[in-house]
């Protein structure tokens, strides 16, 4: 079935089964791998992504559910990188894998869109969700503090690259 | 400028040898690949440096990265002495080549030891030959130039010349002799022991496609393989012919393996298993039609082995006497008869998966009798042998890339990935990704191996350990442990106490088990170090004063014990007392050991822990609430790895890691086997720590001695856990000798 939807400010067209998560219609039929399989049960929520704004696990969410809602992936958080969170995981040297960054990033994203500032707890229980395998929990949140941090003093907006 | 790659001049340092070699990098045993694997032919600059007319510098980084920092590391060993500013360089990975890189792979802490110094004569070799250019350019001695950032400077006539513009004139010229390659001094390095971020962090921040699962190769089918969740099962009967007809799905076939093995110990890498593969247009179309398959399997010899069982096998074993002898030193039934106190106790902890974030995976083009693979194998040399065999190619035939891996630790030692995915792009006649399912990477893992340890050990009258007695109860059979499942003669305390007994039983058992992140250390660290913790009290004496007695006792005429768990190619040297007295004391410095007044509830707890040569001693902060749940407030580690830390940023990243991991090895994870085969199939059943629970502070120090540096990935886990099993006693008087805490009623808060 057909499937109009909007990614990354973009309108694809897919024609793909109803219940295939967008997970897999992101990585495998847009070609876009930056949303990463880690469990397929919403367990480590390396498949984050924004819908309309919001975080969402891909692995869970039908193509059917997505309807007219935006889809942002890691790819479109910003044109080239620069988004203030893309940047403190840079500055903070975050990774060592990787593999669960892309989700990392995507919620610590939407986080921020929401509480501007938030505490360790806030941070704690807006990340709780996201597995790290490596144990790079520190400088997430050193990350975190450190995007809302440039963000507060560019008086910078935490918008993505398009409109959400 | 446009098209520089085209004016790129390489060092071709080879030429002009002749043809031969440029210089001998080689240090016996230490590039033999893997262990017993034949000496390694010697480095050439050449394969590792190339630098355009533009000075920009690209080193090949030539391990296999898997999270642990390799792809910097090493890379900044040779800029170092290259002597070349770091936004200059740029780095490429490596394809497999043993001819031109030697060892290519990620297992037992090794590339800081092996690489130390022939990585940098790479860089030093490449640094005398722009020297050398420079001094033929000017005509000038070359004892007149230095170099910097990338320039060769002429101070007495005030000219300086960059290695871009040098590039062409070091094409074919005379090699530098070894023996004239002078080595920075430490005070000198301006990349060594600077923290660098993480080459590729931009473009994992931007969702760049890195890792293994995200290659995509021209005209390729997505592959799911289902196999019998008993290792060596066969497929009797499917509706495989109704699954072809599903829609998205491209072919389906099964995999013969007649000769699997049917050993009662699995070998390290037994390669192809059977099995039912179903290719699809895309991953998802293919597990979709994976779920209503239909196999009926002839599960084999292996199906009746349970958890249940291996642990009522092992309660009836320590009653019994052991079947086999490791060491013996003194008499330790005699001591313990006269020991002043007799502390006894049995520990265990069970089989762990590895869970790689990124599930296994690996793609395959089969043409023409030619493979061409990208794997995130740790061990790619290894893993193209066994394809070789299995299919049966020459390696020659089969070109490997090397692709980032989502995790490692020890994983992916192993190649069943590489020979299933080969396999079954050979049978389909397709390029092909196999990517393996959550559950697939759980139920098929190469798990560390669980274990009991029945200890005796006697305490005389001034609070001294005279005797210990170990029945190590594992699997295997015969003689033989199962993978990773054994201890060596010289595991501590072994020299430390006089009368000393290690004594073993073995039972089968019917999955497959190997190493995981610090081998053996992982649990036997735990073991060890609780049960010194309960000699300790026993004797009355401060845990961290009774383990400095403890490391004053060796005993010279005995042989130092090897590096606990140190698989990591080529034989570690033994515990130096002195440097482990070191790293406790600094601890027990660091976190105010014996001078901190904690509130109820509340403990610190110490361990210490020698592995793949590293030095680690850690103090854990805890505090239990009434109803056992554990908070880690904080954990401080101390490290001693030799004279320098190479990249402090990724260091240090690795140690909390290590302690992250620990954890959650500790309160989250077991296997377990019923029916012979995985009972846990996903994060929900096998955890790992999260955010919240992670200790809020882990205070890191590296501590700097005269020695070579070597690795941290794995030395720095192994102490976590019995510091936290420790604190909990400290807080509550209650004493963990089972793994995982769950089963003592602990929680992680």
């Amino acid at each position: 079935m057909a499937y109009k939807l909007n990614v990354n400010g973009h309108t694809s067209t897919v024609d793909v089964p109803g219940d295939m998560p967008l997970l897999w219609v992101l990585r495998d039929v847009l070609d876009l791998k930056g949303t990463k399989y880690g469990c397929g049960i919403g367990q480590c929520a390396a498949c984050t992504v924004h819908l309309a704004g919001k975080p969402a696990k891909a692995c869970l969410t039908p193509v059917s559910a997505v309807g007219a809602q935006a889809i942002t992936t890691v790819e479109g958080l910003s044109a080239d990188g620069t988004h203030p969170v893309q940047v403190a995981w840079q500055e903070i040297d975050v990774p060592q894998c990787g593999y669960c960054q892309a989700g990392q990033i995507m919620a610590a994203a939407a986080l921020l869109s929401k509480t501007p500032k938030p505490t360790d707890k806030d941070i704690d229980t807006a990340m709780n969700g996201n597995l790290c395998r490596c144990g790079t929990y520190l400088r997430i949140r050193k990350a975190i503090h450190k995007a809302a941090e440039m963000t507060s003093a560019s008086a910078g907006t935490l918008q993505t690259a398009h409109k959400e | 400028m446009k098209n520089t790659f085209n004016r790129r001049s390489f060092l071709k340092v080879s030429a002009v040898a002749g043809g031969g070699v440029l210089f001998s990098l080689q240090t016996p045993g230490l590039f033999a690949q893997g262990r017993g694997g034949a000496p390694a032919p010697p480095l050439n600059a050449n394969n590792f440096i190339k630098v355009d007319a533009n000075g920009i510098v690209t080193i090949i980084a030539k391990n296999p990265e898997t999270g642990q920092g390799v792809r910097n590391m090493l890379p900044m060993l040779i800029a170092e002495e290259l002597d070349v500013d770091w936004k200059n360089v740029r780095l490429e990975q490596a394809d497999l080549d043993d001819t031109k890189y030697t060892a290519q792979s990620s297992g037992g802490s090794t590339a800081t030891p092996t690489a130390w110094i022939p990585m940098r004569q790479v860089g030093a070799a490449g640094r005398m030959m722009f020297v050398t250019a420079a001094a033929q350019t000017w005509n000038v001695p070359a004892s007149q130039l230095t170099t910097k950032s990338g320039q060769v400077i002429h101070s007495a006539s005030n000219k300086s010349i960059g290695y871009g513009e040098l590039a062409s004139k070091v094409a074919g010229m005379p090699s530098p002799d070894e023996a004239s390659l002078k080595l920075k001094d430490p005070s000198e390095y301006k990349i060594i022991g600077h923290s660098h971020v993480a080459y590729d962090v931009k473009a994992i921040a931007t969702g760049k496609p890195l890792f293994g699962i995200d290659v995509s190769v021209p005209g390729m089918q997505y592959a799911v393989f289902e196999k019998c969740g008993v290792f060596g099962g066969k497929v009797a009967s499917s509706n495989i012919d109704e699954i072809k007809k599903m829609p998205g799905i491209k072919n389906a076939f099964i995999v013969e393996r007649p000769d699997v093995s049917m050993d009662a110990v699995i070998p390290g890498d037994p390669g192809l298993e059977n099995g039912i593969a179903i290719l699809g247009e895309t991953w998802w179309h293919a597990q979709a039609a994976r779920r209503k398959l239909q196999v009926t399997w002839n599960e084999g010899p292996r199906a009746s082995g349970s958890s249940t069982a291996h642990a009522a096998k092992a309660a009836e074993m320590m009653k019994q006497a052991p079947q086999k002898a490791i060491r013996t030193d003194g008499d330790a039934d005699g001591a313990l008869k006269s020991a002043a106190k007799v502390v006894e106790a049995t520990y265990s902890y069970p089989h762990i998966s590895h869970a790689t974030l990124e599930p296994q995976n690996c793609t395959a083009i089969f043409k023409d009798g030619k493979l061409e693979m990208w794997t995130n194998s740790q061990q790619p040399l290894r893993g193209r042998q066994l394809v070789a065999d299995t299919l049966g190619l020459t390696p020659k035939d089969i070109k490997v890339h090397m692709v980032r891996a989502g995790g490692g630790f020890g994983r992916r030692l192993t190649n069943d990935y590489m020979v299933e995915a080969a396999w079954i792009a050979k049978q389909a006649g397709v390029p092909v990704k196999l990517v393996w399912s959550r559950e697939d990477d759980m139920q098929h893992d190469y798990y560390r191996p669980g274990g009991w340890q029945h200890i005796v050990a006697g305490v005389d009258s001034s609070g001294k350990l005279v005797a210990w007695k170990n029945h190590f109860l594992s699997f295997g059979q015969g003689d033989t442990f199962a993978q990773a499942a054994g201890m060596g003669p010289t595991e501590f305390p072994q020299r430390f106490i006089p009368n000393y007994a290690l004594h073993s039983s073995v039972q089968p058992l019917g999955i497959k088990t190997g190493a995981l992140r610090a081998p053996s250390s992982n649990a036997f660290a735990f073991v060890i170090q609780s049960f010194l913790d309960e000699c300790a009290h026993a004797a009355g004496k401060d845990p961290v004063e009774f383990r400095l007695a403890l490391l004053n006792s060796a005993i010279e005429q005995q042989p130092a014990p090897a590096a606990g768990g140190g698989r990591g190619g080529f034989a570690a040297p033994g515990l130096d007392p002195d440097r482990m007295k070191a790293v406790v004391q600094l601890a027990a410095e660091r976190s105010g050991w014996g001078k901190t007044k904690l509130p109820r509830g509340s403990g610190m707890g110490v361990a210490f822990h020698f592995s793949h040569r590293g030095y680690f001693a850690e103090v854990a902060q805890v505090k239990v609430d009434p109803a056992n749940k554990v908070r880690v407030e904080k954990v401080w580690v101390v490290g001693d790895v030799g004279s320098q830390i190479i990249n402090p940023s990724g260091a240090e990243n690795l140690t909390q890691g290590a302690i992250v991991d620990g954890l959650s090895e500790m309160f989250a994870q077991e296997i377990t086997v019923e029916k012979g085969r995985v009972v846990q199939n996903n994060y929900h059943q096998h955890g790992m720590v999260r955010m919240a629970q992670a200790p809020p502070e882990i205070d890191v120090f590296y501590s700097k001695t005269t020695f070579t540096p070597t690795g941290i990935g794995e030395p720095a886990l192994p102490p976590v856990l019995p510091a936290v099993a420790n604190a909990i006693f400290a807080a509550t008087g209650k004493r963990v000798r089972s793994l995982p805490l769950s089963k003592s009623g602990f929680t992680l808060a």
